[in-house]
């Protein structure tokens, strides 16, 4: 039996009904539209928060002070001083998974612009914290290095900064405001960075060069955090075993002493947040694979039906030559063809109402290869198996009661 | 002995219902030579239909042999039996059995797409011949229905044809036919038995087709009453010429 003959004699078998065959697609065409919807809106949900989470600093390491404990006494964080200007200056020494080092002091507080009063952030950084939190300036310049040695009582202000201390400024380059009586001067404004995943404002910050918070408002020399930026995504965990070492040896620790500092890396905050989407796509994914079950379901029945319907039919190709083996293939291909073709409907169905998804409700959404091929895979077992057992009852009749049947 | 094509010695068939053995052929012993019109008659339980599913390698016998065009059916396994069904028989029923909402040529193409020898052009291309051969070159493409009964049956004789089968075999063909049409149908296949030399059997219940055939079987509770041939066979053209020519009489399409 040739495979062409069995494909066209099937594919008229199916053309003569062609509302029915239709209709027996729906079913493998909504199941298979469904999952690659689904799988492309929680895809698309979990790229977004990756990409949220980039926003902080795509390839952000924090080094945090941790608490030691001092003759049994377990100190706070924040009154851990053991991030100092020696460990910065170990970690700028060429490493090998490191590209830039920032150190952090933050401090909060009111500035006054004449009138105007907002209650914000001071933190002071080294100029390469722009470049760690993938954060440009849209206005103005960036300080310098040499601003950071001079402790120059210049800033970066956030949107939210500007739009509370300048509401009625549209240039704010040069302005000046006050911190506890220290005068700042505006050298530039920093792009919109909008809410981190924990819903707080990144622009409603001012940036100073890091000696200028230590001298001139802290008098102090530790670091509250340092930033680092690792070379690239793939190699952040590297760079923090990297960083965990240049640490505990600048700050002279013995094998035995556990770390004072913590090394925190974005890997671990994004698989923590997307392990809720993924729980999320795994949940769509099994529901929308019941319709495409339903679906298959709905193929056992017309085939079922169709076995009874066309008894006569058979007997009479089974009279004219065609053996068992020709019947259940014939019914087998019929099956398969119907859920193949509803699959590739469904598949273009599903991009459909993915782009549609995206365009009307903007939610973002990722079309993965790998959600078609399965969905596609599946289409075809499902065609083997729901028509399977109606093609063999088909096959196993006897052609002189099959012609016989009213 | 090379023109014999059906050599049936010492057939039987039994049929196990329940506890009871009905012998539907006892003892059934004949050949029909290349070339040959035979009409096999007999009352209904005669054995006729049964007989007519052996000789169309439908079923096998339970006791006896039968040869055809020198192949031993019995010893056969069932796809065997569908492959010579595909190549040397030929078959015609009663209600046609065209498939629906297919084209004529299409159901007359079927039995070759089970034949791996042929391609699709060369398909197409006897498709056309046979539906010719039945003077229905110009509805190939019509639906069965489309057509009135008898064209319908001469689409069923074409694609009894396509496989140059070394016989044909008829269940009351002309069964849902008005007279005459039945005489049209008649007249073909005497055409086809004397002008291509078709091995006709034509299984029937009415004397009036025997007539036409050359040769009767009668059967009667599964033996051979009489196998004799006819002296005088009729002609189905001169029947149907003698026939009053009403007002063009349309073919009348039976009720399904």
């Amino acid at each position: 039996m040739k495979i062409t003959n069995l494909l066209s004699i099937a594919w008229r078998a199916i053309s003569r009904n062609k509302l029915r065959t239709f209709l027996t697609m729906l079913g493998i065409i909504i199941g298979v539209a469904a999952v690659i919807a689904m799988i492309a809106i929680g895809q698309g949900s979990k790229q977004s928060i990756e990409s949220q989470i980039t926003t902080m600093g795509s390839n952000m390491i924090m080094i945090v002070p941790t608490s030691n404990v001092q003759g049994g006494v377990r100190m706070d964080n924040s009154s851990v001083q053991s991030l100092e200007e020696k460990d910065v200056v170990a970690l700028q020494k060429q490493l090998k998974y490191i590209n830039a080092v920032s150190p952090s002091v933050s401090v909060k507080g009111q500035v006054i612009n004449g009138s105007f009063n907002w209650s914000t952030t001071i933190q002071g950084v080294y100029p390469e914290f722009l470049f760690i939190r993938s954060w440009p300036v849209i206005d103005g310049v960036a300080f310098t290095t040499q601003d950071v040695k001079a402790a120059s009582k210049v800033c970066l202000i956030g949107l939210t900064v500007k739009a509370n201390l300048f509401p009625n400024d549209v240039d704010v380059i040069g302005k000046s405001f006050r911190f506890k009586n220290i005068p700042f001067k505006v050298i530039g404004v920093l792009s919109k960075k909008g809410e981190n995943s924990f819903g707080q404002d990144q622009d409603d910050m001012i940036i100073t060069p890091v000696t200028t918070v230590q001298k001139r408002i802290l008098a102090s020399t530790y670091y509250q955090f340092i930033y680092a930026s690792a070379i690239d995504e793939n190699s952040t965990d590297s760079a923090a075993a990297e960083v965990q070492n240049v640490l505990r040896a600048s700050h002279k620790l013995a094998a035995t002493t556990d770390n004072d500092f913590t090394v925190r890396t974005q890997a671990q905050l994004v698989s923590m947040l997307t392990s809720t989407s993924s729980i999320l796509t795994i949940l769509l994914t099994v529901i929308a694979g019941i319709s495409l079950l339903v679906g298959g379901i709905g193929i056992m029945n017309i085939m079922y039906v169709s076995v009874t319907e066309r008894t006569k039919e058979i007997g009479l190709r089974m009279s004219i030559g065609a053996r068992g083996v020709d019947i259940l293939l014939q019914f087998l291909i019929e099956a398969i063809l119907i859920s193949i073709t509803g699959g590739i409907i469904g598949v273009v169905l599903g991009i459909t109402a993915t782009k549609l998804v995206t365009l009307l409700m903007h939610w973002p959404t990722l079309v993965s290869e790998s959600s078609v091929v399965l969905s596609f895979l599946v289409c075809f077992i499902t065609g083997v198996f729901f028509g399977y057992y109606p093609a063999l009852k088909a096959s196993k009749l006897d052609p002189i009661e099959a012609l016989r049947y009213e | 002995m090379s023109d014999v094509i059906v050599d049936i010695k010492n057939l039987k068939r039994e049929f196990t219902i329940g506890e009871e053995v009905v012998k539907a052929l006892n003892d059934v012993t004949f050949t029909i030579k290349a070339g040959e019109f035979i009409t096999i008659m007999g009352n209904s339980g005669s054995g006729k239909t049964t007989l007519l599913n052996i000789l169309g390698c439908l079923e096998k016998p339970t006791i006896g042999e039968y040869w055809l065009d020198g192949v031993n059916v019995s010893n056969l396994t069932k796809n065997e039996l569908a492959g010579l069904r595909n190549k040397k028989l030929g078959f015609v029923f009663q209600s046609y059995n065209l498939l629906a909402r297919t084209s004529a040529i299409e159901n007359v193409e079927l039995p070759l797409l089970y034949n791996n020898t042929y391609s699709a052009s060369e398909r197409k291309e006897k498709a056309i011949k046979a539906l010719e051969a039945v003077k229905l070159g110009d509805r190939m493409y019509h639906l069965p229905s489309q057509l009135s009964g008898g064209q319908q049956q001469r689409v069923a004789i074409a694609r009894a044809l396509i496989n140059d089968p070394v016989m044909i075999l008829a269940d009351e063909a002309t069964g849902n036919l008005d007279s005459r049409t039945s005489y049209e149908i008649m007249m073909l296949i005497q055409e086809l038995n004397s002008e291509q030399g078709k091995t006709i059997v034509f299984v029937t219940h009415e004397p009036d087709i025997a007539t036409f055939s050359k040769r009767t079987i009668t059967l009667k509770d599964g033996k051979i009453l009489s196998d004799k041939e006819n002296e005088h066979v009729a002609s189905a053209k001169e029947v149907l010429a003698s026939l009053p020519a009403i007002n063009q009489t349309p073919d009348v399409i039976p009720k399904p």
